[in-house]
């Protein structure tokens, strides 16, 4: 039966994983290149067979088959297809499920490449990589099985078990619960894979960060292999944050588009040490600085991806994420310890052979803005990670549970991200090793110049927010000073090589893809922070009661309530559908449908904003409650929120950005840099 | 960071890092501080609530409850919504001992024997309000004894059991 081949698919795996660890190890330490190569066959296998686990999963959540107590708790008859396959991460067994599954795909994909220069890294890589599958695979397996079935015993009660108990009979319900509506949303076919793509493949640089630390070869290779699987990773991680925006701002309930919520900031925080790790390994490649720090920034990036994982599943944490409580709680703090005091010994191991090879002398030199740029990244990472484990830490020691907010967030980081936005300006313009504020300043002041008129010109719309004049400010010296770098790199080709401006302006960006990939990156930093601003520092609501015909203002706009329909819908909602006039000072702008959906099976209602997007602003309205009689009037909650879809668009230019930085070039032939050529032959040994 | 080669100058180099990084850390210890204290909110069960009587006028607070279906008032006009909550453990480990979520969610529901507490609350009706869900908010005691809700998060369990007996018996 499908269910038992899945399960035993999943049970072989984590038999050929527990194998592989052993050879690889073996191969590794008795120099015994065949066991090697059987352990990286034993990693390629665990792809299929997790394949032939998932698409089992998949085929009884399509089919309906509600026997099942996952496929019972996600699915039900009315949810369309789409949603019944992507249900397979819609609770927590199957996305446990799913997790290993892109693992063993990432892992996979990277035992395929050449290794033929990097032989004496494989080994360590597959141990990581098969001992994190594993982990996730006695989760499945022992604790969280998506296969398990309900039974009916002899005594009336039901049991949840794979295997059929004493006397029982399996137990089909009619008709399985559904998934939450608010997770029926088009949100939920990307937003949850981006965020786990970006999980799993960060698993990758730090494999070979502690194949670097195993092995002793601690020169830059590790971070040379593994630096498009960082973007890689770093992009999926963007990705998935910025979709998970966007679906929290489309379905109310949410609050607005980032709700500081310890799951956001739980996948917030290794994106946040990706960020700084992205940024210092620069410094190691250049100037041979930062290693131990590099290390550190890997480990903790991998931990807080486990972390992430484990904040989401165990149920620590009250969160609009989290899944019911399971008692896999204490496996994953246990295995987060586990790994995390291995890394450090192997890195205090390894210590004296990280020393930087060159001194840091210039505080404004592009290494020590770079540094000081790490320092505000790990600041906010403080911040997120006291704010999330602060009602466990004030529960420990006063045996009161007090937690912290948004506001917490919001005036703790706000500082610190207008620091970032100064450094984004200012550090492109430095130089590697020693800069002045003299040469710095010579490359400033023309973009530094033009840089007010933005803030110039909302002062005198009549903006009088201080926060907002100093925020605005800084996006747009950022975006000056970017523009101007792009400006200047282009001209320069176009004097010396005669080349078009266009055609110089593309090849610059072609010749140096991660410079350049990079600077449009913070362009859609820029942007973000536009909407950022608008929305935070400027958004405005009102609610109000009308009667058919009757009107709400806001700001300039006037809203009509012209009509009410309420109809059933066939896959089981019951809609209820306002038709809105928009008109702005006056002039007639058009119609919008807020709605509210009943899913009559789960009672459960869910609102559908009406949204009048345009540049400048969000005109965001919901169908809050209506009269019986739908003519005698309906509530409606309107806001306004100013520039929010720049937010939208900088998280696209961003990820553009990344994309360029990320496009595949040809691998430069390797040739070890003299300084630390002793090292690495020294450390073979 | 540095490397161990002492001259003088690079003493003198690395000072002024160490001075930088220290204003740095000190910088960020200062906003975690002074933030904390600012939005600091204590989570109580109502009966830790109760027992804590008019200490807690006017703190900012956090209360889980369960939610009492028929005590659901809205008034679209005003969007005033009142409910009513009742005590349930705080405790993670007590819920699962008691059966889960669910189980104590009902059982809290259907025990006048313990302590309410009736919320009012000024805005949107939340899609997951309703009987016997969990419901946590944030806000003030009033000194009417009726707490000020500023925001609700709601969390109804799903689970199978509650399925079975309809559907078998």
């Amino acid at each position: 039966m499908l269910a038992n081949l899945g399960f035993g698919a999943l049970f072989v795996t984590f038999l050929i994983s527990l194998y592989g660890i052993g050879a690889a190890v073996y191969g590794a330490r008795k120099n015994r290149p065949a066991w090697i190569e059987s352990a990286r066959l034993s990693m390629l296998l665990t792809f299929p067979l997790i394949t032939i686990s998932a698409f089992s999963l998949i085929y009884l959540l399509v089919n309906r088959h509600f026997e099942y107590e996952f496929v019972f708790s996600v699915t039900s008859n009315s949810m369309p297809l789409f949603l019944r396959a992507t249900a397979l991460w819609g609770g927590q067994a199957g996305s446990l499920v799913f997790w290993s599954w892109l693992l063993s795909a990432f892992t996979s994909a990277v035992t395929l490449r050449k290794w033929e220069r990097d032989r004496e890294f494989l080994p360590w890589v597959i141990v990581v990589s098969l001992v994190t599958l594993a982990f996730f695979l006695i989760l499945v397996i022992f604790f969280e099985n998506p296969f398990a079935r309900i039974w009916s015993l002899p005594n009336g009660t039901a049991k949840v078990t794979m295997f059929q108990p004493l006397n029982a009979v399996l137990f089909v319900p009619p008709d399985g619960q559904g998934l939450n509506p608010l997770l029926r949303h088009p949100g939920m076919i990307v937003h949850p894979p981006m965020l786990y793509l970006g999980f799993v493949s960060f698993v990758i640089p730090f494999a070979f960060a502690i194949a670097a630390l195993i092995t002793g070869r601690t020169d830059d290779r590790w971070i040379r292999i593994t630096r498009r699987w960082t973007l890689v990773a770093w992009l999926f991680l963007s990705l998935g944050l910025l979709l998970g925006g966007r679906w929290a701002y489309d379905v109310l309930g949410w609050g607005g588009y980032w709700g500081w919520d310890p799951v956001e900031i739980s996948a917030f925080m290794p994106w946040l040490t990706g960020t700084a790790f992205l940024h210092s390994v620069m410094i190691q490649e250049k100037r041979g600085m930062l290693k131990r720090w590099n290390m550190v920034l890997i480990i903790l990036t991998y931990c807080l991806v486990i972390f992430g994982t484990f904040l989401t599943r165990s149920g620590v944490l009250s969160s609009v994420h989290a899944f019911a409580q399971s008692a896999i709680g204490p496996l994953f703090f246990a295995f987060i310890g586990l790994t995390f005091l291995a890394s450090l010994t192997l890195l205090i191991q390894r210590w004296d052979d990280l020393k930087s090879e060159t001194q840091m002398t210039s505080l404004l030199s592009r290494e020590a803005l770079f540094l000081l740029n790490n320092l505000l990244f790990m600041g906010i990472l403080v911040v997120c990670f006291w704010g999330v484990i602060f009602p466990l830490i004030s529960e420990l020691f006063t045996g009161q549970q007090v937690t912290v907010g948004p506001p917490f967030y919001e005036r703790a980081t706000a500082p610190l991200f207008a620091g970032l936005l100064l450094l984004m300006g200012i550090a492109p313009l430095s130089a590697w090793g020693h800069s002045t504020w003299k040469t710095i300043g010579h490359a400033m002041w023309k973009p530094a110049l033009v840089s007010p008129i933005i803030p110039l010109v909302f002062f005198s719309l009549g903006m009088r927010s201080i926060p907002a004049l100093i925020g605005f400010w800084l996006a747009s010296l950022v975006a000056c000073i970017t523009l101007y770098e792009f400006w200047r790199g282009a001209l320069a080709r176009h004097q010396r090589a005669g080349e078009s401006l266009p055609v110089a302006f593309w090849r610059l960006m072609g010749r140096n893809r991660r410079r350049y990939g990079g600077y449009i990156i913070h362009l859609g930093v820029v942007l973000m922070s536009f909407g950022i601003i608008g929305i935070e520092l400027f958004q405005t609501e009102t609610q109000g009661t009308i009667p058919q015909g009757g009107q709400i203002q806001l700001g300039d706009y006037t809203l009509t309530f012209k009509s009410l329909a309420i109809f059933d819908k066939e896959d089981g909602r019951n809609v209820a559908r306002a038709v809105i006039d928009v008109e702005r000072n006056g002039k007639y702008l058009g119609e919008l449908y807020p709605r509210r959906d009943y899913y009559v099976e789960s009672q459960q209602p869910m609102t559908i904003p009406g949204v009048r997007s345009t540049w400048e602003d969000d005109l965001y309205v919901l169908l809050v409650d209506w009269q019986p009689v739908s003519t005698a009037g309906a509530t409606f909650k309107v806001y306004h929120n100013p520039l929010v879809n720049f937010l939208w668009l900088g998280g696209l230019v961003f990820i553009l950005g990344t994309l360029v930085a990320a496009w595949p070039e040809r691998e430069r032939e390797f040739v070890p840099k003299p300084a630390t050529r002793d090292t690495y032959v020294g450390s073979q040994a | 960071m540095q490397t161990s080669t002492t001259s003088h100058t690079n003493t003198a180099g690395s000072a002024k890092f160490i001075i930088g990084g220290l204003l740095i850390v000190a910088a960020v210890v200062y906003l975690i501080i002074s933030s904390t204290r600012a939005s600091a909110q204590y989570f109580l069960t109502v009966d830790e609530l109760v027992a804590k009587g008019e200490t807690v006028l006017g703190r900012d607070l956090r209360i889980s409850g369960a939610v009492i279906g028929d005590s659901i008032q809205y008034d679209p006009q005003t969007l005033t919504l009142k409910f009513t909550i009742v005590a349930i453990p705080g405790d993670n480990k007590e819920i699962e001992k008691l059966g889960g979520l669910a189980a104590v969610l009902n059982a809290a529901v259907n025990d006048p024997s313990r302590e309410r507490l009736e919320v009012i609350y000024t805005g949107p009706k939340p899609d997951l309000l309703r009987n016997e869900a969990q419901a946590i908010i944030t806000g003030q005691m009033g000194s009417d004894g009726v707490f000020q809700a500023d925001e609700l998060l709601l969390k109804c369990p799903t689970r199978y059991e509650e399925a079975v007996p309809d559907q078998t018996g």
